[in-house]
């Protein structure tokens, strides 16, 4: 049995422990709030663009029709985007991205097609490059805060890649923000852009759109906006998401540590009672023995 | 058809503005132009410039950098790449 003293140790360090992780709690909580207000406030550009695009694109199609919007006609190559948070001590939350992607990257494998990975946010980067060190073309940070010059810099490396011919369909996974205590893994793909059914369909009452300049102009700017807007509003799902989850962790610590430092107590108190009692057993023979 | 026509201004960031208003004013790419109430439907894309936005007397001015404007029945919609309002 361990000694009186380091049943003592041990306590206090579980203490210290429960009190990192109690902070950590906290300030997660701050941050959560925090990044909700910023989601929430970002989400009419995010709902306001698909709603154009969709528009757009009943008007413009067939022939001609950017390959951005309709796709390039095949479905050999597919570029995968994960998108996690920077750093961990949030329970599965990075873990669970990643395994969701896996799950498709098996299943795109399977059936013959060419995969290559791009990571935002360095866990994804780390888990990708251990599981597909050599599809990897490219990794970016998620930053502190989400911003837009980092969703564009990811939706340029897409771009290029689409334009070289070197991916025909894009899909982007990242955790949907569903509750404080449920975020899920979601894959959605970016190109060709999957529009919401009925959405192009805007009552124009017997109107026709007019386009300045035209509308393959528009779509040509539009697209590749559209696809920065999605990355950052993944991104800023995630950052939502990922407090969420470390509060959640942390709690579940800060309650793990209590009961750890009242198993050691209760230890403690034992050795503490049963030392006194030997040392009394001795005081008492020794009286006895005279 | 009610008198007013609904304005909304958004940037990436949060929405600036949205209700009802009397006229719009804003720079597009291949000349500026304004929307009242029951223009027809139309889209462009922006150059960097003021967007003016008239409420009876009072007038707001953004500066707004790059974006799109959607004019439909239901209203006008400015997707701004930068936003910000000149008080």
């Amino acid at each position: 049995m361990a000694s009186l003293k380091e049943l003592r140790n041990r306590i206090s360090s579980v203490t210290a422990t429960q009190k990192i992780t109690k902070a950590m709690q906290m300030v997660a909580a701050a941050k959560l709030r925090k990044a909700r207000e910023v989601a929430e406030n970002a989400r009419p550009y995010a709902e306001r663009m698909t709603a154009v695009i969709a528009n757009l694109a009943a008007g413009v199609s067939g022939p001609g029709a950017p390959a951005l919007l309709v796709g390039t006609g095949s479905q050999a190559r597919e570029l995968v985007v994960i998108a996690t948070a920077d750093r961990g001590l949030a329970g599965a939350f990075n873990s669970s991205i990643v395994r969701a992607a896996r799950d498709h990257i098996a299943s795109r494998l399977n059936e013959g097609r060419e995969v290559t990975i791009i990571t935002v946010g360095r866990k994804a980067r780390d888990q990708v490059r251990r599981l597909y060190g050599d599809r990897s073309v490219g990794a970016f940070e998620a930053g502190n805060a989400p911003a837009m010059e980092r969703a564009q810099e990811v939706a340029a490396a897409i771009i290029e890649r689409f334009e070289n011919g070197q991916a025909d369909i894009v899909t982007l996974f990242y955790n949907r923000f569903a509750s404080v205590v449920r975020q899920i893994p979601t894959g959605k793909q970016l190109v060709p852009p999957q529009l919401p059914e009925g959405a192009g369909a805007i009552d124009l009452k017997g109107a026709s759109y007019e386009y300045e300049p035209d509308g393959e102009t528009i779509l040509a700017t539009l697209l590749p906006r559209n696809i920065a807007t999605q990355i950052l509003s993944a991104m800023m799902e995630n950052q939502v998401g990922f407090y969420a989850a470390q509060m959640a962790a942390m709690d579940a610590a800060t309650r793990n540590a209590g009961d750890m430092i009242a198993a050691l107590t209760l230890v403690k108190n034992r050795t503490r009672q049963a030392q006194i009692t030997k040392e009394l057993i001795e005081i008492i023979s020794g009286a006895e023995a005279l | 058809m009610s008198d007013k026509l609904h304005f909304s201004l958004v940037a990436p960031e949060r929405e600036l503005f949205s209700g009802e208003v009397d006229q719009v004013d804003a720079p597009g790419s291949e000349g500026d132009f304004g929307v009242l109430v029951g223009h027809a439907p139309f889209m462009t894309t922006l150059k960097e410039g003021w967007v003016k936005v008239h409420e009876g007397e009072k007038v707001r001015t953004f500066d707004v950098k790059g974006g799109f404007a959607d004019v439909t029945p239901a209203g006008l919609t400015i997707l701004a790449e930068q936003a910000s309002e000149i008080v």
